[in-house]
């Protein structure tokens, strides 16, 4: 029996470790470092239905434990992703989580269909909390009644299960995870970044083409715990963490706090060999907490 | 091949007014092929400062299994890299990105380097691998000011040098484009690596020549997956952007738009 394994909305994960979208491109970069087929899933690049050549730059800038990101969802566009990343990936025994984003429920519908035929695509992300765009995008994942509709109109189109990606940018965030769980989505994933800025202190400049930009990094971690342990009590379908993870230490805290899977985003910026290091580091921490599995060890802190 | 590896600091030296010659070594310098690569380093095993920061790399030597970077301390980041002693271990990802080509020149002929202050440091390698070659180099370093010169008498004892500063303290006044209208330019390649204006301000002086330019932008990753170093390209090559730390850092001249 494989004690990492986790079953998931058309994901069989053999790990519960993903490399979060955005930070992992399509995976051919960090296939030079080591061997993709060891990863749980890859969350790829969000897609949009044609290419996107994103933000001005500077797009990213440090901040204390975190960092600041306005890419813009660049991207080649559904068809070159379709074609070309996807098809390289098949090489690769994992299974791949399609984030989809754009700018109208056309949008989203448009890729979400497509891409979601691809054969080694198991899941969706639906990326409705980017804060980097100027329409679209976060508006979807802000307002309950709309989050709702556009997971519907994304599950009847989809060949796989369905992932709604929430914002943190909001007031209740419980709110948006009860609307796309009554628009039927399988899952969920959350966080995406926290909206924020940084200025050059000499001039007062942003430092940041965009203006603002999302941070992410271990600065949000105790942000987005607490988000996943509030939706976990509130919904019932299962939960994908991230924000802020770093250590091994971090994917227990997840867990416990209620998701069954993490991904990984900023961290494979800082040591790009993070995800099989946590990998082969959780079956001892396991031990070390008496736990069997990975299963046993999820949503432990709402037992207690 | 890019590895990751904790490498040991043999020497770190001020060379000049916040300026630092840092040297390390470890198996990694083996993979070093090309002048004009650059290292992502970490400068604490702490969560802060959190990214790698991107330094080229000034000389190698595979003899001795060391590199040396020259890198101005600035910042938070680059103040704790200052910091380091020998024996101390720094965290290095590399070598990354694609260099200066040394086989676009022959024996005999001469080759024109232009750096601009921090950005001199890449050229000193490429010299002297030209010089290796049999090619004549011809530098001319542009600094701010006397204080921030370094490597002058490295430079020279590989080929004529001009120093020039912006306020007139040390060598020429005024800017690499005051000094390269005087000279020659009876030179095949040249090759460059400074502030976006002075990349922009050779290929206008040269549009006939072949020119390497090695640019610069704020990184993440360093490998070409986040998409935070992006430049627009012009109609040269057929690609709508080009990634500075994976495509780059060096490009011939006329790819990028500056």
């Amino acid at each position: 029996m494989n004690r990492l394994a986790i079953e998931l909305p058309g994901l069989s994960l053999k790990n519960p470790i993903i490399p979060a979208s955005g930070c992992f491109g399509f995976g051919k970069e960090y296939a030079q470092l080591y061997d993709l087929s060891q990863l749980g899933a890859i969350m790829i690049k969000a897609t949009t239905p044609e290419t996107r050549l994103g933000n001005p730059t500077p797009r990213v800038a440090e901040t204390p434990a975190g960092m600041l990101n306005a890419i813009g969802l660049q991207n080649p566009g559904l068809k070159k992703v379709m074609e070309n990343e996807l098809t390289w990936l098949e090489q690769y025994e994992v299974p791949i989580i399609a984030n989809v984003a754009g700018y109208t429920t056309e949008d989203y519908v448009t890729v979400a269909e497509a891409i979601s035929k691809a054969p080694n695509v198991h899941a969706l992300e639906l990326n409705i909390s980017c804060p980097n765009v100027k329409q679209g995008g976060i508006t979807f994942g802000t307002d309950p009644f709309v989050a709702e509709e556009l997971t519907r109109a994304v599950k009847a189109v989809s060949s796989v299960p369905v992932y709604m990606k929430l914002s943190p940018n909001v007031t209740d965030i419980v709110e948006i995870a009860k609307a796309v769980e009554a628009g039927g989505a399988d899952g969920i994933t959350m966080i995406n970044t926290l909206l924020g800025m940084r200025l050059d202190t000499k001039t007062g400049r942003p430092v940041i083409a965009n203006v603002t930009g999302g941070l992410s990094g271990p600065a949000i971690k105790p942000v987005a715990l607490r988000m996943v342990y509030d939706v976990a009590k509130h919904v019932s379908i299962p939960i994908i963490g991230m924000g802020g993870i770093s250590t091994i230490d971090d994917v227990i805290d997840f867990l416990s706090a209620g998701a069954s899977a993490v991904a990984v985003g900023t961290a494979n910026f800082v040591d790009p060999f993070i995800c099989p290091t946590l990998i082969e580091q959780l079956p001892q921490k396991l031990d070390e907490l008496g736990f069997e599995t990975v299963a046993d060890l999820v949503g432990r802190s709402h037992r207690l | 091949m890019i590895r990751q590896q904790q490498m040991q600091v043999v020497q770190q030296k001020v060379i000049a007014t916040n300026i630092f010659e840092l040297t390390l070594t470890g198996q990694l310098v083996l993979d070093m092929k090309q002048p004009g690569q650059f290292v992502h380093l970490r400068v604490s095993d702490q969560m802060e400062p959190l990214l790698r920061r991107p330094i080229s790399i000034s000389s190698i030597d595979e003899a001795t299994l060391e590199f040396t970077m020259i890198y101005r301390a600035d910042g938070r980041g680059t103040t704790l890299l200052s910091e380091k002693k020998p024996g101390d271990q720094v965290d290095v990802l590399g070598p990354l990105g694609n260099g200066f080509p040394d086989d676009k020149i022959e024996a005999g002929q001469k080759a024109l380097l232009v750096g601009g202050g921090i950005g001199v440091p890449p050229l000193y390698e490429l010299s002297k691998r030209l010089v290796e070659k049999g090619v004549q180099p011809i530098h001319v370093l542009g600094f701010q000011s006397e204080d921030v010169v370094f490597y002058e008498k490295q430079f020279q004892e590989l080929g004529d040098t001009h120093i020039v500063t912006a306020d007139g303290s040390y060598g020429s006044t005024g800017f690499v484009t005051n000094v390269l209208e005087m000279l020659d330019d009876d030179f095949e390649v040249y090759y460059s690596c400074g502030p976006t204006l002075m990349l922009a301000a050779l290929e206008k002086m040269y549009p006939e020549k072949q020119g390497y330019l090695s640019f610069e932008q704020r990184m993440g990753c360093g490998i070409g997956a986040c998409f935070a170093c992006v430049c627009d390209t012009t109609e040269k090559i057929d690609a709508d952007y080009v990634k500075v730390c994976s495509d780059g850092p060096v490009f011939p001249s006329g790819v990028v738009r500056v």
